[in-house]
């Protein structure tokens, strides 16, 4: 009897923190939606960027297809960087932050789901307007569904890896640029599988391995960050 | 077990006092080294039967990357212990050393281009080993903005803390896709002269080279944690009557 009575107070508890999750994933967006200008301003930088490459290098079709997949990526990336920038800062400015320390719940599991509306904000969007890019870059449409895939499996590694910086850096005044700096080595291993895969498909070459290996990396990163995130949040705040 | 001697390293008077003891040693021996390693390897090793007196460069290069891979490593020990002990020490130390190890990291990749230009005549290529040099001089200039970023002396030693052991994480991760990325970009690629092919004559003036580059680093990150000892702990009254 005893021994129920600690399952079901366990099991109140994870439920407990899981609708704590929910309520925060949903009080993120309904942000989000009051304000669009956080979701709709990097998917616009997102397509200025893919814009620039044309005009500064070559409107080739050949050349441009032979770029597509990196300048996708690369936008995409700088476009997750320029949101994360946001992300933890206005908690701490109202003072949600302090709220989210102090809280009964597990912090890893409250930031990873901070993360996660982080993502369906950005990286989620992104993916969504990815194929227009595609179409504006001339990718082959042999590799629309690798780069779709890649988007959807390595964006949320962005948000996870680049949530490290941020939380580092919620306490400097104009963070922006020291988050880059922080964030984009550990962006490497992303961008070098996710091109490699769509570079792959265009070749007609399989590219199960690369998106295997994003998947490692998503899995490590659901894993590990949130830890990294919280202990940041919580060593720059005591 | 005794723990006194764990206590006391901790202690940045003790510290100071010690390495004051150590110092001369240092400098006199990494002197030595080094001198007779690049002297030994300059002038009196036979030159390479295919790249001639260009491969001597290797008595520096080889060196410098070491120092380069093996300083993080010792930074992310520091951060870690910084983080589990809150050892101050840790953290002066992890400190003083990212600015060293981003200066080996540059003379690695400073000496690669100047022998890479001869050898295979160009000064850059994106081979992995250079690449993954270059990121990990990214990672040193990190932590080093980050310090600089933050003003309060307890955070910004958790903070580089957190930053080095995610790096540490990072590292095998971003070395094996960069070899990924490579092998699948070119082929067959230019690879340095392996190790355990280098004749004796080669090796041994290397081998004191790298020694005498262990003692060259130790010598200086003493002496930078002493002034950043004196400098924290002004406030002390040790440190005032040492300098009065």
């Amino acid at each position: 009897m005893a021994g129920e009575g600690e399952m079901s107070n366990v099991d109140q508890q994870s439920m407990r923190g899981f609708s704590a999750c929910l309520a925060l994933i949903r009080r993120d967006l309904i942000l989000t939606f009051r304000s669009p200008g956080q979701a709709i301003n990097p998917m616009a930088f997102f397509l200025m960027v893919a814009t620039l490459f044309p005009l500064g290098i070559a409107p080739d079709r050949e050349v441009l297809s032979e770029l597509a997949a990196g300048v996708i990526w690369i936008g995409a990336l700088l476009a997750v960087l320029l949101s994360l920038d946001s992300l933890f800062k206005s908690d701490q400015d109202d003072g949600a932050l302090d709220q989210l320390l102090m809280s009964p719940h597990p912090l890893p599991l409250l930031v990873l789901a901070k993360v996660f509306s982080h993502w369906l904000t950005s990286g989620f969007c992104l993916t969504l307007m990815a194929p227009l890019l595609a179409i504006m870059l001339h990718l082959p449409s042999d590799a629309f569904s690798a780069l779709m895939i890649t988007l959807l499996l390595g964006t949320p590694v962005l948000s996870l890896a680049g949530a490290i910086g941020s939380a580092l850096t919620v306490r400097v005044q104009r963070g922006g640029l020291l988050l880059t700096l922080l964030s984009l080595p550990l962006y490497i291993p992303v961008l070098i599988f996710a091109t490699g895969a769509v570079n792959a498909a265009m070749q007609n070459m399989p590219y199960t391995g690369h998106i295997l290996w994003l998947s490692v990396f998503l899995v490590l990163g659901v894993c590990l960050a949130p830890l990294a995130i919280a202990g940041a949040l919580r060593v720059i705040n005591e | 077990m005794n723990w006194t001697f764990f206590h006391k390293l901790g202690s940045p008077k003790w510290f100071y006092d010690i390495s004051g003891k150590w110092l001369p040693w240092l400098q006199v021996s990494s002197l030595v080294l080094i001198s007779v390693a690049l002297v030994w390897g300059l002038a009196f090793t036979p030159p390479d039967y295919l790249q001639g007196n260009s491969y001597r460069i290797i008595f520096i290069h080889v060196p410098a990357s070491f120092l380069a891979q093996s300083v993080y490593m010792m930074m992310a020990t520091a951060a870690a212990v910084t983080l589990i002990w809150k050892i101050k020490l840790a953290d002066m130390a992890l400190k003083v050393m990212a600015p060293i190890g981003a200066s080996f990291c540059i003379l690695s990749l400073a000496t690669g281009a100047i022998w890479g230009q001869p050898t295979w005549g160009t000064w850059w290529v994106w081979d992995a080993r250079l690449t993954s040099m270059l990121i990990l001089l990214f990672l040193y200039i990190g932590i080093i903005a980050l310090r600089g970023a933050i003003h309060t002396i307890e955070a910004a030693a958790k903070a580089c803390a957190i930053l080095s052991l995610v790096g540490v994480v990072n590292i095998p991760i971003i070395k094996f896709s960069v070899d990924w990325w490579n092998t699948l970009h070119q082929g067959a690629t230019l690879t340095l002269t392996e190790k355990p092919s280098m004749a004796p004559e080669m090796l041994w003036p290397l081998l004191l080279a790298i020694l005498g580059f262990y003692l060259f680093f130790t010598m200086v990150m003493v002496l930078r944690l002493r002034i950043e000892i004196i400098s924290r702990e002004r406030k002390t009254r040790w440190v005032k009557e040492l300098v009065s």
